[in-house]
């Protein structure tokens, strides 16, 4: 069975993240929201596999509420 | 302030030319006496061609700016002849740490491997690379520097340029073949001649506080995303020398720079970051934006711009100095080789193809290390927190992790002067690239390659050849070189003695081989600027004087040099 890739694996990461922030670029946050809902649907599509999309689940909800202060 | 280092006060001289009845003509002008105006002289001056330097003040940087001299720099210095102070001088490092808040959560070496001749980067302020450069500049008979003399209005057209200088004696004029600009990010000659450096400015501040402390932290490069004793923002610290440190605190867009410049603002910062118990001094502070912009063309008719007058950056990732000086042995060469009439005019177009490239790649690199550094809204700090909160467990997130991607030179792509490859080459090497140092005996006895390399066009080669081959080849290097376009032949691991226009040199430990992947036979055609133009499995002197005359430019039509 496939694992989750947690190793680097993207061909250009500087790129990517340039990209993902150029498309949040003057958008109100609904809109954010609406376009990362978007994006996980096309991604997780993409992976197809439902044991590493649970993977990915699982990470993606440990989160460290404490992170993030509004500012 | 106190203070690690007296700026060298330069003396005004009057000129002969600034009693002529005639504005006097020089071949080439350069304004500026920074790093950028200071290496231009040093690299004509090594291709035999004469400059005079104006620069309104009368010393170098004041404050330290500056201060990463990445590996290509140091490469170029030591080809200009003052590499080895800023080597002595500076403090050598490659490693970089980034923390997220109390966590290291990426590191990176910037040299992994051995065997080359100067490290990643040092740390060096912008004060001593200028004061080296000047003391350089002053051996050289064909450098004429003149300080105290200001360049006040520019008038130019496609055969020359002509240029009033102010002086305390009174206003001279000066006419010249070419003028190279090199007065800084705000270019006062830019906006006289009414062009434009165009881009975008970020809206955020940063404090710098050089401090001079004796601490016992390693010479490593530490960036501290939402730093415990910085919340909320970024902070770097960097080892410089002297012991003088650099901290560069991110303040926000709402700061006041006056009121942060103020040591009685600056001392709580450094105190919560150092420790209350520590002694240090405050040597020199500023509060800065960024701005990352760049001219449409760096050429405007006999005016050349080059360095932060042409492109600027934000400093994360130090490409400033470090991209102003690529950009300065791009031109050298192309300069000489034209006013030595070895070349067309149109060679000159592709110092503003060529250089294009390597500002829009710098400005790329910095301008997505600060929108890391600096979100630009809600959701792009979600992410960024994200990024960082997560690479404290997964590697796959610590290749988003952007503290500034350090500088490095940039290969020529698409290059008109290179010669596509036919031949199969392995490696990172190619067409268009710098040439990488690797160990070497024999030939000048310098230890190094990138020391054989520069000034002339060279042909790196290794294999069993025809002999006959080998004589065509070095009647080729014999008959350009007696016209005036040197041309020089490096043999690597050759039997014999060396023929004409031939250093022999050995690779004992195949690192050389390696590196260009010289295995079998290969063939190289570097360029001045120690750039590769060609290769070959094959030595065909045909092929090599084509692609010779290729990487003069000689192939270039009006459009593609545009």
């Amino acid at each position: 069975m496939s694992e989750l890739n947690l190793e680097p694996n993207f061909s250009d990461a500087d790129a990517f993240y340039a990209a993902l922030a150029d498309v949040h670029r003057d958008r109100s946050p609904e809109a954010s929201e609406q376009i990362n809902a978007r994006l996980i649907l096309l991604l997780a599509n993409q992976v197809g596999d439902q044991h590493i999309l649970e993977q990915a689940l699982a990470i993606a909800g440990q989160i460290n509420s404490e992170l993030f202060h509004d500012n | 302030m106190p203070s690690s280092y007296n700026n060298p006060v330069y003396p005004y001289i009057h000129s002969p030319d600034q009693d002529a009845a005639q504005p006097v003509h020089h071949q080439v002008i350069i304004v500026g006496g920074g790093p950028a105006g200071l290496a231009a002289a040093m690299d004509l001056a090594l291709q035999g061609v004469k400059t005079v330097v104006l620069d309104d003040n009368n010393t170098v940087s004041v404050g330290s700016r500056a201060i990463c001299l990445a590996k290509r720099t140091l490469e170029i210095c030591d080809r200009y002849g003052c590499g080895q102070p800023m080597l002595d001088k500076g403090v050598t490092w490659n490693l970089g740490k980034v923390y997220f808040g109390e966590e290291q959560v990426y590191e990176f070496n910037l040299l992994p491997e051995q065997d080359h001749k100067v490290p990643a980067f040092i740390n060096l302020q912008q004060y001593y690379m200028e004061e080296y450069m000047v003391n350089r500049c002053n051996q050289m008979p064909q450098v004429e520097l003149r300080w105290l003399h200001k360049v006040t209005h520019v008038q130019t057209d496609d055969a020359g340029a002509a240029i009033t200088v102010n002086t305390r004696d009174g206003d001279y004029r000066l006419t010249c073949d070419y003028l190279l600009v090199a007065d800084g990010a705000n270019s006062p000659i830019r906006e006289s001649l009414g062009l434009e450096s165009k881009g975008q400015v970020f809206e955020d501040r940063f404090l710098i506080a050089d401090i001079i402390m004796k601490a016992d932290f390693p010479a490593e490069r530490r960036f501290w995303f939402d730093a415990p004793f910085h919340p909320g923002q970024s902070t770097l610290l960097h080892k410089q020398a002297d012991n003088v440190w650099r901290i560069d605190f991110q303040l926000g867009w709402d700061a006041d720079p006056e009121e942060e410049k103020k040591i009685e603002n600056i001392r709580p910062r450094v105190e919560a970051m150092l420790g209350r118990e520590m002694e240090w001094e405050l040597e020199w502070a500023s509060v800065y934006t960024f701005r990352c912009r760049k001219m449409d063309s760096f050429i405007h008719h006999r005016v050349f711009f080059i360095g932060d007058s042409a492109h600027q950056v934000s400093p994360f990732g130090a490409r400033g100095a470090n991209g102003a000086l690529q950009g300065v042995e791009n031109l050298g060469w192309k300069l000489a080789a034209v006013m030595q009439g070895r070349a067309p005019a149109a060679l000159l177009q592709t110092y503003d193809t060529e250089r294009q490239h390597g500002a829009r790649e710098n400005i790329l690199h910095s301008t997505r290390a600060t929108d890391f550094m600096t979100p630009k809204n809600h959701i792009t700090r979600v992410f960024r927190d994200t990024v960082l909160d997560m690479s404290r467990q997964y590697p796959f997130a610590r290749t988003l992790v952007n503290s500034g991607r350090l500088s490095k030179p940039c290969t020529y792509e698409q290059t008109p002067l290179s010669t596509p490859d036919r031949d199969v080459f392995e490696g990172a090497m190619r067409p268009g690239s710098p040439c990488t140092d690797a160990p070497v005996s024999g030939g000048n006895g310098s230890g190094w390659l990138l020391n054989h390399l520069g000034s002339g066009f060279h042909v790196l080669l290794k294999g069993d050849f025809d002999p006959g081959q080998i004589t065509a080849l070095e009647a080729l290097a014999t008959r350009l070189t007696a016209k005036g376009d040197p041309l020089n032949i490096i043999r690597v691991d050759a039997p014999g003695t060396p023929g004409a226009n031939t250093v022999h040199v050995t690779d004992s430990r195949g690192v050389l081989a390696e590196r260009y992947d010289l295995q079998a036979s290969a063939v190289y055609l570097i360029r001045p600027d120690q750039h590769v133009a060609a290769r070959w499995r094959q030595l065909e002197p045909a092929a090599i004087e084509a692609a010779l005359q290729r990487a003069l430019g000689f192939e270039l039509s009006v459009e593609q040099a545009a």
